[in-house]
């Protein structure tokens, strides 16, 4: 149907990633309290984001093959 | 729960894209067939993952976690037992016909099977049980915008219903099914930290265990013998029949929700893989839904600290008690998501069935086709006003599951033993069908009634529900039945690509073995039954 899916999940999720990163580095540690003492928004924001980029990387190369 | 800007604006975000889907595919709608099934074009994994979203609604995740935290692991029977021999079924068997036999929904091969009025009949009642369904997935939207937000129920019921209505006007199906597979990892991302700090708190399974109210809670097949001994009070017949065949074949295999999915896909083995690919996921969701809610119960078994004296709060509760700031947002969003790919996958269902089974076929037929796509846009504003009403009546219910089983022990049930017979029994006549599936839902009703004004007794609702499935698929086996020996059979000719005796089976045989469905469903049941025997 033209547009390839894993383009809006790979720029939703590491647009996700990056927010969940920047925002658990800056955030007051106390919010941590209720996730266990585990600063589960860069852990959980790094796993966005590695999911984002891939997703992103495979639509990209899909692209460039029909291109070609 | 106290909501932070951040979370605001990830809530926001995704809003942006999920619109953004429907304007990207709005010019791409030029026929019919590719508002309703997406030109046939899809590729198997995405129809796959979206056979699996359009299933994961409210009822889904805050029902099941609702059910667990009420009745235990018991509700593992919803995925091991019932739902995946189900879906391996309709990808291996069923398909082929539903695809094969190029039909645009499941009344239309029951039309092609049968004749004009069953279709007809069954046209009617799936339209009507959709859009009672459709309710749900609005009305939990509504009640996490009350209570997030603090806007009125009412307000929050016509603003979900706006967001979805806009993008399946504008993109169809094929918006739909996109927007799906976007939800399906939502949803994972969003609910995966739940499980991983739920077990983290009450100190890993073990701990679990020991904090739930009994200890029947652990087990999924343990109590199974006696209905005293379980929370449900259901006992094994119960469960393996009315749960694992005739409502787990009767919803996965013959409701045009999921089954407009694998329609599609953009060739027969894509559409066979569509319910294995979604089985995989399918089979470990209980991870995200049944431990949150047994965590629930476990962390408040009086229901008065998290749960505010209602099972269905379990799933948010629990989330706005593990997640800070951030990552609340994520799964907020992830819950939204759910709800909006349920309400979506009713909707995309109804439209197509309304459009050609009923308005097509009986109310304007012979128009061009872009008069029919116009009705189909209609038809998605009519189906999202009429789930706002019905979010109304879901209200009164205390427990969506039971509201949902009853809807699909009152039209599924019945249904599946029409196409089962269908399917795998040539003989069957042409008049059978109908009168198999009227008196099916006959019976159903009369049940209903007789359990509604205490005529018959159960301990409880979904025992209840179980058995009216039982009743219904029964009656509607034997009057198909007996029809059929007092009336001509059809040609035999007539039924190539519709009866399974009858049909060239698919030859898989140049695929490689990891894309042949008869082998992915084996792997599937194999693992399946491991996770049975791990948490018995």
């Amino acid at each position: 149907m033209g547009l390839d899916i894993r383009l809006p999940i790979g720029i939703i999720f590491t647009t996700y990633g990056v927010i969940l990163i920047l925002y658990g580095l800056v955030a007051d540690p106390a919010i941590f309290v209720s996730s266990m003492a585990v600063n589960i928004d860069v852990w959980w924001g790094f796993a966005m984001l590695v999911f984002g980029l891939i997703m992103g990387i495979l639509a990209f190369r899909a692209s460039r093959r029909e291109a070609r | 729960m106290h909501l932070h800007i951040v979370d605001y604006a990830i809530i926001i975000i995704y809003f942006v894209f999920v619109l953004g889907i429907g304007f990207a595919l709005r010019g791409r709608m030029k026929t019919s067939e590719d508002f309703f099934l997406s030109g046939r074009s899809i590729p198997g994994w995405i129809t796959g993952l979206a056979f699996m979203s359009a299933n994961l609604g409210a009822l889904e995740v805050m029902g099941h976690a609702a059910n667990a935290a009420k009745y235990g692991m018991f509700v593992n029977h919803f995925y091991w037992l019932a739902a995946m021999p189900a879906m391996c079924f309709v990808g291996v068997f069923m398909m082929p016909f539903y695809y094969g036999s190029k039909v645009r929904s499941v009344p239309e091969y029951l039309r092609k099977r049968y004749d004009e009025k069953t279709r007809t009949l069954n046209a009617f009642s799936f339209a009507v049980m959709t859009l009672l369904v459709s309710g749900i997935d609005l009305y939990a939207m509504a009640i996490l915008f009350e209570r997030l937000l603090h806007w009125p129920f009412g307000a929050s019921v016509v603003a979900s219903a706006l967001v979805v209505a806009i993008y399946i006007y504008l993109g169809g199906l094929t918006s739909s099914i996109y927007n799906e597979v976007l939800q399906f990892f939502l949803i994972v991302f969003g609910f995966l930290p739940l499980a991983i700090l739920g077990l983290k708190a009450v100190g890993g399974f073990a701990g679990l265990q020991a904090k739930l109210p009994n200890a029947g809670y652990a087990h999924t097949w343990a109590n199974i013998w006696h209905a005293s001994q379980n929370p449900m009070g259901i006992n094994w017949f119960g469960t393996i029949f009315g749960l694992g065949f005739v409502l787990s074949f009767g919803y996965w295999c013959t409701d045009f929700l999921v089954v407009q999915r694998g329609l599609a896909a953009k060739d027969m083995p894509a559409a066979q893989r569509t319910p294995l690919v979604a089985a995989v996921p399918k089979m470990f969701f209980p991870l995200m839904v049944v431990l949150p809610g047994l965590v629930a119960i476990a962390l408040d078994p009086q229901l008065t600290k998290y749960l505010n004296g209602r099972y269905d709060n379990a799933l948010p509760a629990m989330l706005g008690k593990f997640y800070p700031s951030g990552l609340l947002g994520i799964g907020l969003t992830a819950l939204l998501a759910s709800f909006m790919s349920g309400m979506a996958g009713n909707v995309t269902a109804f439209n197509t069935v309304w459009t050609f089974d009923i308005y097509q076929t009986h109310v304007n037929p012979g128009q061009p086709d872009s008069h029919y796509l116009k009705m189909g846009r209609f038809a998605t504003i009519f189906a999202v006003a009429v789930g706002i009403g019905t979010a109304f009546i879901v209200l009164r219910f205390n427990n969506l599951m039971d509201y949902l089983q009853l809807l699909f022990a009152f039209f599924n049930a019945p249904l599946f033993g029409t196409f089962l017979l269908g399917m795998f029994w040539k003989r069957t006549s042409a008049h059978s069908g109908f009168w198999g599936l009227l008196s099916g839902i006959l019976a159903a009703a009369a049940h209903y009634s007789l359990y509604h004004y205490h005529a018959i007794k159960y301990p409880s609702d979904m025992a209840a529900n179980f058995y009216q499935a039982i009743w219904a698929f029964s009656v509607c086996v034997v009057v198909t039945v007996l029809v059929t020996m007092f009336t001509e059979p059809r040609k035999e000719e007539e039924l190539v690509g519709l009866v399974y005796s009858l049909t060239p089976k698919p030859r898989n045989q140049d695929l490689p073995w990891y894309e042949r469905p008869g082998i992915l469903a084996i792997g599937i049941l194999a693992l399946c039954v491991v996770l049975n025997i791990i948490f018995w």
